[in-house]
């Protein structure tokens, strides 16, 4: 390390008298590199998701891009993005109570072969799934390596130099939506394709959706259409009871979802 | 006073130990705290450039209509008008950074179209949905339907441009 005594003692003091967080703060304001790059602010947005239901045809161009785009393992059971596929059967009188099945082959990675048939008393329907983008989110709140953090605009994000691959975080997801790389041995999970929105596209998975049941949306544009969206649909977002601040809505969800 | 100082020893002792301590913490805490750490909060700056440097594999719908854009007019006031390029031409980045080099693959006639458009119960009511085999016999579905404009027929049999095939 080759630092004058000066230099040492006016960096060692200021970790003493500051808190970490305050001293690099002003280390960085001092070099002028306050935001990353000049042209994308990060205080300017704050990214969520807005899915349609009743747009989903289960055709899995979201599951393949996001496989391509993210360079996620194409075999086994890493998803940064799944459609699940719902049935649902109502009550009979005396009969049995409502009956929920699941199913999401391949993550719907070669779509969805039929499975049932037209007027079997049931409804079925499709539910993309991907990081909620939580603005409270649990898996950051148990990281014990500060490696998975919400950034300034609101993407979950993971720093996979630090992490060790734990898993405290994939445990701690209400949502299920991370998994540990395989080759790395680190976590993974959807970030919102967060080096394609900073470039000012769209995230891969938006991209490919034929229907427009996904798109991406920024909160702090006012003209962004996802204001539209919440307002104008009865929106949910997953698992409320868990106070997440899921930033993903979901318009025309059903009751069964969980 | 003469009594505590008899064994002040003690005490310098312990005192140079604190400093020690002190600084010995000060070193490590210089040395081991990664660089940007609690800039934005309790994490790595750096780590939103990390994810952020990664390479675009979908170059996007405005890089492909910067040159196709008699596609784009083909294709308005259609159906399909609103669907990216890349949902049925698959990722193209690198056609975008070089189109001489690295050339698309055309998609098959068939089962691009049926990825969306084969029937299923889970499906949205009112989405066009079809069983090839009722449909059409198993023929190409662009004998019928333009791709870029399915309300459109092909007035002439679909072009048969040889494309590279590129893996």
């Amino acid at each position: 390390m080759t630092s004058t005594r000066r230099e040492f003692l006016v960096r060692t003091g200021k970790y003493l008298l500051l808190t970490p967080a305050a001293a690099a703060a002003i280390d960085n304001i001092l070099a002028g590199n306050a935001a990353t790059a000049p042209a994308y602010d990060m205080s300017d947005h704050w990214w969520g998701m807005a899915i349609d239901i009743e747009k989903c045809i289960g055709c899995g161009n979201c599951v393949r891009a996001c496989k391509v785009e993210n360079d996620v393992p194409v075999e086994g059971p890493y998803f940064r993005t799944w459609v699940e596929r719902y049935h649902v059967s109502y009550q009979e009188p005396g009969g049995e109570a409502e009956r929920i099945t699941v199913d999401s082959p391949e993550g719907g990675y070669n779509g969805f072969p039929e499975k049932y048939r037209e007027g079997d008393g049931a409804k079925s329907f499709f539910v993309p799934k991907l990081c909620n983008q939580c603005s409270h989110s649990p898996c950051t709140q148990v990281c014990p390596v500060g490696a998975t953090f919400e950034s300034p605009d609101g993407a979950v994000l993971v720093d996979k130099a630090y992490c060790m691959g734990c898993r405290y975080c994939v445990q701690a997801c209400p949502y299920g939506c991370r998994f540990i790389d395989p080759r790395t041995e680190t976590v993974d999970k959807c970030s919102l394709c967060y080096h394609r929105i900073t470039r000012g596209l769209t995230t891969a998975c938006c991209e490919v959706c034929p229907t427009g049941a996904r798109s991406l949306g920024d909160f702090k544009n006012p003209k962004d259409p996802i204001h539209d969206f919440v307002r104008l649909n009865n929106v949910q977002v997953l698992k409320p009871q868990m106070a997440t601040g899921s930033k993903t809505y979901y318009s025309g969800l059903d009751g069964s979802v969980r | 006073m003469k009594e505590l100082l008899k064994d002040k020893e003690h005490l310098v002792r312990m005192g140079l130990l604190f400093l020690g301590g002190t600084l010995a913490f000060m070193v490590a805490r210089i040395i081991f705290v990664p660089k940007g750490y609690g800039m934005y909060g309790q994490y790595r700056a750096g780590a939103l450039d990390d994810n952020r440097s990664r390479p675009l594999s979908f170059a996007g719908r405005a890089a492909c209509e910067d040159c196709h854009s008699d596609i784009s007019e083909a294709r308005a006031g259609s159906k399909h008008a609103g669907i990216g390029c890349e949902a049925c031409h698959r990722a193209l980045a690198k056609h975008a950074e070089d189109p001489e080099k690295v050339k698309p693959v055309r998609p098959d006639a068939q089962s691009v179209c049926l990825v969306c458009h084969e029937v299923n119960v889970a499906k949205p009511r009112g989405f066009p949905q079809v069983e090839p085999k009722e449909h059409a016999e198993e023929q190409p579905c662009n004998t019928c339907h333009l791709p870029h404009h399915p309300e459109k027929s092909p007035d002439e049999p679909a072009e048969e441009t040889p494309v590279e095939v590129q893996q």
